[in-house]
C-alpha cells in the first residue's frame, strides 16, 4: 500500500515522542489499543493554570498510519485548550494524511487516546469525567 | 555496489533467472507451435519442447516423466490432487487429514470439500511447527482416503517429517499428498524415497515464471488417479486439459535443471548467509526465531522482534529491502498470520515478526545492508514504543487491563 506524504513524513521525523511524568497532576495521560490488536498509543498533555495545552507527547506500538496519527494528535493538541481538544474528530485526521479505509481504524484509535487523556487530567482534578459517544468510523 | 531494492522475500516469488528466459523466448516468437498440434512441424517442436521440460520436472523430483502433469501453478495442482483425490476415491472414503498451518490453496479447498461431504481433520503443529507423525496415526480412520501435509512452510520455513508420516500412511493404505511448494528445488525432494504419492510444485518459487506448474501423480506402487477438474480436450493423459503454455512449461524445465545442477551449493551459501542474518539480529534484545531452526530450509528466517509492529518496521526500509510480515496490518483481513498463531505466538509476537527469504542472487553485502537497517529501525521503533518503555520499567505487560476500542 503507498503511503501519503504526510504519514511518510510523520513515521520518518516524529512530533513530540516522549514521556510527561505522569505523576505530575497537570498531566493526563491516555493509553488506548491493545498489543494482541497490534496498536498501541499512549498519548500525554501537560496542562497550564489557564486550561491551555503547554505540551504534548506520545509513543506508540504500531504500523506507519497510527503512528502517523498520533503524532498529529500531538501537534494538534498543543497550544488548546482542553475544551478545544475535546473537539478533535478523527475524519480531520483522516484527511490531514490522507489515510485509506483500512486505515481509519487508527484515526480512531487516536481520538480514543486524546480523549482518554483529557479524561485522565479530569479526573486528576477534580473535574467530572467526559462521556463521550462511541466513535463513528465513516 | 548495492542495488535497490534488495529483495528478500523469495518465499513470494523468485525471478526468472535469464538462464530460464533465454530458454523461454523461441518459443513465443518462432517455435510458437501448439503442443498438440499433431500433424506439423509447429505441434512437433512445442510437444518435444514440452517432453523434454517434463522430464527435467520428473527428474528434480525422481519421478517418471509419465507421472508429471502439467497445471497453471501450485493452488491448480492442490485443487487436483485434493478434489482428485476426494471424488476419484469417494467409494472407499471421505476423510482427509491435513494440518492447520497449510497454504490457503490447502486449506481453503479442504473447507470447500467439507460442504460436498469430507470429514478433514486438521491437526494442530506444536511449537516448533512441526507435526509428530504418532499423531497422523492417530488421526487415521477406516474411512481416511488422503494425508496431505505441506513439505515446506511458506511462511516459517520449517520442513515436515514426511518419510515418517508416509511410512505410517503406507501401512494403512492411505495416499499421501505433499505441497512442495517451497522445498522443490531448495532441498533434495524424492517422491520414491520419502513415500509420496502426489506432490505440487510451481515454476515461479525456483527462479521460473508465473502461471506454470505441476501436480506428481503415481503410476506405480500405487497407480493413483485423480478425477479431472479441469475438462475439455484430454490434455495431460486427461487429466487437465487445456492447451498447454509451452513457453512456461520450457522454462518451468530448465528452472528445473538448474535447480539440481545448483541446489547443493547454493543451499550451502544461503545457509551460511541466513545464519549470518539471524545471528546478528538475535543480538538484539527481545528477538525471537519462529519455528523450529533444526528442521527447517536453508534460506528461510521469521523472526519476531517483541514491542515493534511489524508494518511499521517494514515502513522504514521498505524502500530499499523488501521482505514480508505476519503483522494483521498487511493483511487485508487485519488478522494476524495464522500460521503464527498456530505456533501459540501471542497476537502481539504476530504483529511483530518479519519474514526474510533469501536467494540465488543474495549477496553478502546486501545481507550486511539489511542487517544495519533492520537493527536502526528496530531501535528506533522501540524509542517509540509505549510497550518498550514499560517492559524497560519492568512493567509485566500481561497484567494490564487493555482498553479495546
Amino acid at each position: 500500500m503507498a503511503y501519503s506524504e504526510k504519514v511518510i513524513d510523520h513515521y520518518q521525523n516524529p512530533k513530540n515522542v516522549g514521556t510527561l511524568d505522569k505523576n505530575k497532576k497537570n498531566v493526563g495521560t491516555g493509553l488506548v489499543g491493545a498489543p494482541e490488536c497490534g496498536d498501541v498509543m499512549r498519548l500525554q498533555i501537560e496542562v497550564d493554570e489557564t486550561g491551555v495545552i503547554r505540551d504534548a507527547k506520545f509513543k506508540t506500538f504500531g504500523c506507519g498510519s497510527a503512528i502517523a496519527s498520533s503524532s498529529l494528535a500531538t501537534e494538534w493538541l498543543k497550544g488548546r485548550t482542553v475544551d478545544e481538544a475535546v473537539k478533535i474528530d478523527n475524519m480531520e485526521i483522516v484527511e490531514e494524511l490522507n489515510l485509506p479505509p483500512v486505515k481509519i481504524h487508527c484515526s480512531v484509535l487516536a481520538e480514543d487516546a486524546i480523549k482518554a487523556a483529557i479524561n485522565d487530567y479530569r479526573k486528576k482534578n477534580g473535574l467530572p469525567e467526559l462521556k463521550f459517544e462511541e466513535s463513528v468510523v465513516h | 555496489m548495492l542495488n535497490f531494492p534488495i529483495y528478500l522475500d523469495h518465499n513470494a516469488t523468485t525471478p526468472c533467472d535469464p538462464r530460464v528466459l533465454e530458454a523461454m523466448i523461441p518459443y513465443f516468437t518462432n517455435n510458437f507451435g501448439n503442443a498438440a498440434s499433431r500433424n506439423h512441424p509447429f505441434g512437433w517442436q512445442a510437444e518435444e519442447a514440452v517432453e523434454k521440460s517434463r522430464e527435467q520436472v520428473a527428474q528434480l523430483i525422481g519421478a517418471d516423466p509419465k507421472e508429471v502433469i502439467f497445471t497453471s501453478g501450485a493452488t491448480e495442482a492442490d485443487n487436483l490432487a485434493l478434489k482428485g483425490v476426494f471424488e476419484m476415491y469417494a467409494s472407499k472414503g471421505n476423510h482427509i487429514i491435513t494440518c492447520n498451518i497449510e497454504h490457503k490453496a490447502v486449506l481453503d479447498t479442504c473447507k470447500h470439500l467439507e460442504k460436498e461431504g469430507a470429514e478433514v481433520t486438521y491437526l494442530k503443529v506444536n511449537r516448533e511447527g512441526l507435526i509428530d507423525p504418532a499423531e497422523v496415526e492417530a488421526a487415521i480412520r477406516p474411512n481416511t482416503i488422503l494425508v496431505a501435509l505441506m513439505y515446506a512452510n511458506n511462511e516459517i520455513g520449517t520442513v515436515m517429517p514426511i518419510r515418517e508420516i508416509s511410512a505410517i500412511a503406507r501401512k494403512r493404505g492411505v495416499l499421501v499428498f505433499t505441497d512442495a511448494t517451497q522445498a522443490v528445488g531448495k532441498i533434495p525432494v524424492d517422491v520414491n524415497r520419502d513415500g509420496i504419492d502426489l506432490l505440487a510444485m510451481t515454476a515461479h518459487k525456483m527462479y521460473g515464471p508465473k502461471g506454470t506448474g505441476a501436480l506428481y501423480v503415481r503410476r506405480k506402487n500405487p497407480r493413483v488417479k485423480v478425477t479431472a477438474q479441469m475438462d475439455g480436450g484430454g490434455h495431460e493423459r486427461g487429466m487437465r486439459s487445456g492447451t498447454l503454455n509451452v513457453p512456461g512449461i520450457v522454462g518451468f524445465g530448465k528452472a528445473c535443471e538448474l535447480c539440481m545442477q545448483e541446489m547443493e551449493s547454493e543451499s550451502k551459501r544461503l545457509s551460511a548467509l541466513r545464519d549470518k542474518l539471524e545471528n546478528a539480529l538475535l543480538k538484539l534484545e527481545e528477538a525471537y526465531v519462529n519455528g523450529s531452526r533444526e528442521h527447517r530450509l536453508p534460506h528461510v528466517t521469521n523472526i519476531s522482534f517483541k514491542y515493534v509492529e511489524g508494518e511499521g518496521l517494514m515502513m522504514g526500509f521498505n524502500k530499499e529491502i523488501a521482505v514480508s510480515s505476519g503483522s494483521a496490518c498487511t493483511s487485508a483481513s487485519l488478522e494476524p498470520s495464522y500460521v503464527l498463531k498456530a505456533l501459540g505466538l501471542g497476537d502481539d509476537l504476530a504483529h511483530s515478526s518479519l519474514r526474510f527469504g533469501l536467494g540465488r542472487f543474495t549477496t553478502e553485502d546486501q545481507i550486511d545492508y539489511t542487517i544495519r537497517q533492520v537493527t536502526t529501525t528496530v531501535n528506533k521503533l522501540r524509542e517509540m514504543s509505549p510497550l518498550w518503555e514499560m517492559y524497560k520499567e519492568g512493567i509485566d505487560l500481561d497484567t494490564i487491563e487493555w482498553a479495546h476500542h
